[in-house]
């Protein structure tokens, strides 16, 4: 609420102080999470390839570490290609939904203490608001196609996602029980009296369930119906080229992101580390955030994707009863200590 | 000023938006309006501080509702409106019944009194933040309606569940 209070009083010189901070935060944390897409799509060929064997991208650059530039080079100057009987507005519009989705949730993620765009009350009710969002993108996408197999992607990730929704914020439910709060500063602050400053002990559950749910949004392997190669081509872009596919791709590792970070911030303890490192506050974020993002690939390279039932079976009566099991628990403990 | 400036964008925002959800003719574009309308509503409930509002206006409309009625439409599969026949044949008719219903809520509005002001006033609302002021009232002083609307969506739930399952039998 400090954004629409200050911007009620216009005029005053602290109004204008306040635009240009968060001005100025805006375009940090924008850079520096592109950057993060940028060279996650890197370390993820990178470590798939060590998993398998093989040394990944080599040729652009000492050990290819220019590789995601000369991708990005390349999107950006492919012809873009629009499917004559295509839906063109609708078309247009659905990757910049997907790309929007994800990039709004960036505003409420606390980096390090103090360092957050937009410190609102119920900063995890707004991550679940814009994930549901991102699902659009992807439905749209595979109705404008007009493709079977675009639209057969954009179904599965529909239903996909509706029903891991459920799982991923009830699994959070126990985590606002605990701090009594939905601020996720206030989240990060309420974990640094339990074991090794983190929910990660007292909500084991909600932490398990979260990580499967988060996958399956994210819609990354085993879960990666939605844009299963051997069977739908690409999923819901196959039709996209050039920079309008390239939009698709920066969604899907932002949201990757966007959900590691609530998993850090949610369980994982935020920015606090077992010792404090001088001058580089967000340094423990990042470590687990990379961390996070390893496990991501690491799952890709060593599980074969889901059977569809077995999805739907598995989001519907596994994860949401244990979610709501953990509720139970979590507020029977609260009443009884 | 800046207040009401917002107020006014989103007032006149929703209205067009509402009208442009009707006319469309394809349901996948007067979704995504729908869609954009949704999001006008959640921004009014934030200058209300009601932030908790909004996003739940936000995950329950936009989120799970519309997407609902974007999965019955893709798979129906309507490219363009069907057309079919008028069901009530003189519109004047129509026009006249509407504008005897707006002449209705334009004369009741002169007798519309503002309630008296209870505890939870704006300060109060911002110190406690909006989601646990709503909780604590709704967990006390209106459990009783709460525990009966529960019921009522059980009752719905197992109602779907029954239909679902007799199809697949037969």
């Amino acid at each position: 609420m400090n954004f629409l209070e200050a911007a009620m009083q216009p005029g005053s010189v602290d109004f204008l102080y306040n635009i240009a901070i968060i001005v100025i935060k805006i375009l940090v944390v924008f850079g520096v999470i592109m950057l993060h897409v940028a060279y996650a799509t890197y370390f993820e060929r990178k470590t798939i390839g060590h998993m398998q064997v093989r040394l990944g991208p080599m040729r652009v650059g000492p050990h290819g570490l220019l590789q995601p530039i000369a991708d990005g080079i390349k999107l950006f100057f492919k012809e873009d290609i629009i499917p004559a009987q295509s839906d063109k507005p609708v078309f247009f519009v659905a990757p910049v939904i997907s790309l929007v989705a994800a990039l709004t949730s960036l505003a409420v993620i606390p980096f390090f203490d103090g360092f957050v765009i937009a410190d609102i009350n119920v900063g995890l009710l707004f991550v679940l608001a814009m994930s549901s969002l991102g699902s659009y993108g992807i439905i749209l996408a595979g109705w404008s196609s007009n493709s079977k197999y675009s639209f057969l992607g954009g179904l599965r990730s529909a239903a996909q996602i509706i029903s891991y929704e459920i799982a991923m914020g009830l699994s959070l439910v126990g985590v606002m029980m605990l701090s009594g709060s939905m601020n996720l500063t206030e989240i990060v602050k309420a974990q640094e009296h339990y074991p090794l400053g983190m929910f990660l002990f007292p909500q084991l559950i909600a932490c398990f369930v979260y990580t499967i749910s988060v996958i399956a949004e994210t819609n990354r392997a085993p879960f990666d119906l939605p844009e299963a190669e051997s069977e739908l081509v690409a999923g819901y872009f196959v039709e996209y080229s050039g920079m309008r596919y390239g939009l698709f791709f920066i969604a899907e590792y932002t949201a990757m992101i966007i959900m590691a970070s609530i998993g850090i911030v949610c369980f994982l303890g935020g920015w606090n580390g077992p010792f404090e490192i001088p001058y580089v506050p967000f340094a423990w974020f990042f470590l687990k955030l990379y961390l996070l993002i390893f496990v991501y690939y690491w799952i890709r390279a060593t599980l074969p994707r889901y059977r569809y039932d077995h999805l739907m079976d598995l989001g519907w009566k596994v994860l949401i009863p244990l979610a709501l099991l953990n509720i139970v628990v979590t507020g029977i403990v609260k009443v009884l200590l | 000023m800046m207040a009401e400036g917002i107020f006014i964008y989103l007032a006149a925002a929703i209205v067009i938006l509402s009208v442009l959800v009707i006319t469309r003719s394809n349901p996948v574009h007067s979704m995504i309006t729908m869609l954009v309308l949704f999001f006008h509503i959640a921004a009014l409930y934030v200058t209300l501080n009601a932030e908790f509002l909004a996003a739940i206006q936000v995950i329950v409309y936009a989120g799970a509702i519309l997407v609902l009625f974007l999965f019955v439409v893709l798979l129906l599969n309507l490219k363009e409106e069907m057309v079919a026949r008028r069901y009530i044949g003189p519109w004047p008719l129509g026009v006249l019944a509407a504008l005897g219903l707006l002449v209705v809520i334009v004369l009741s509005l002169k007798s519309f009194i503002p309630g008296p002001s209870g505890v939870f006033t704006t300060e109060v609302v911002r110190a406690e933040t909006n989601t646990k002021v709503l909780g604590q009232i709704l967990f006390t002083e209106y459990l009783y309606p709460f525990e009966v609307v529960s019921m009522i969506l059980l009752v719905a739930i197992i109602g779907a569940i029954v239909l679902a399952k007799k199809r697949l039998r037969n």
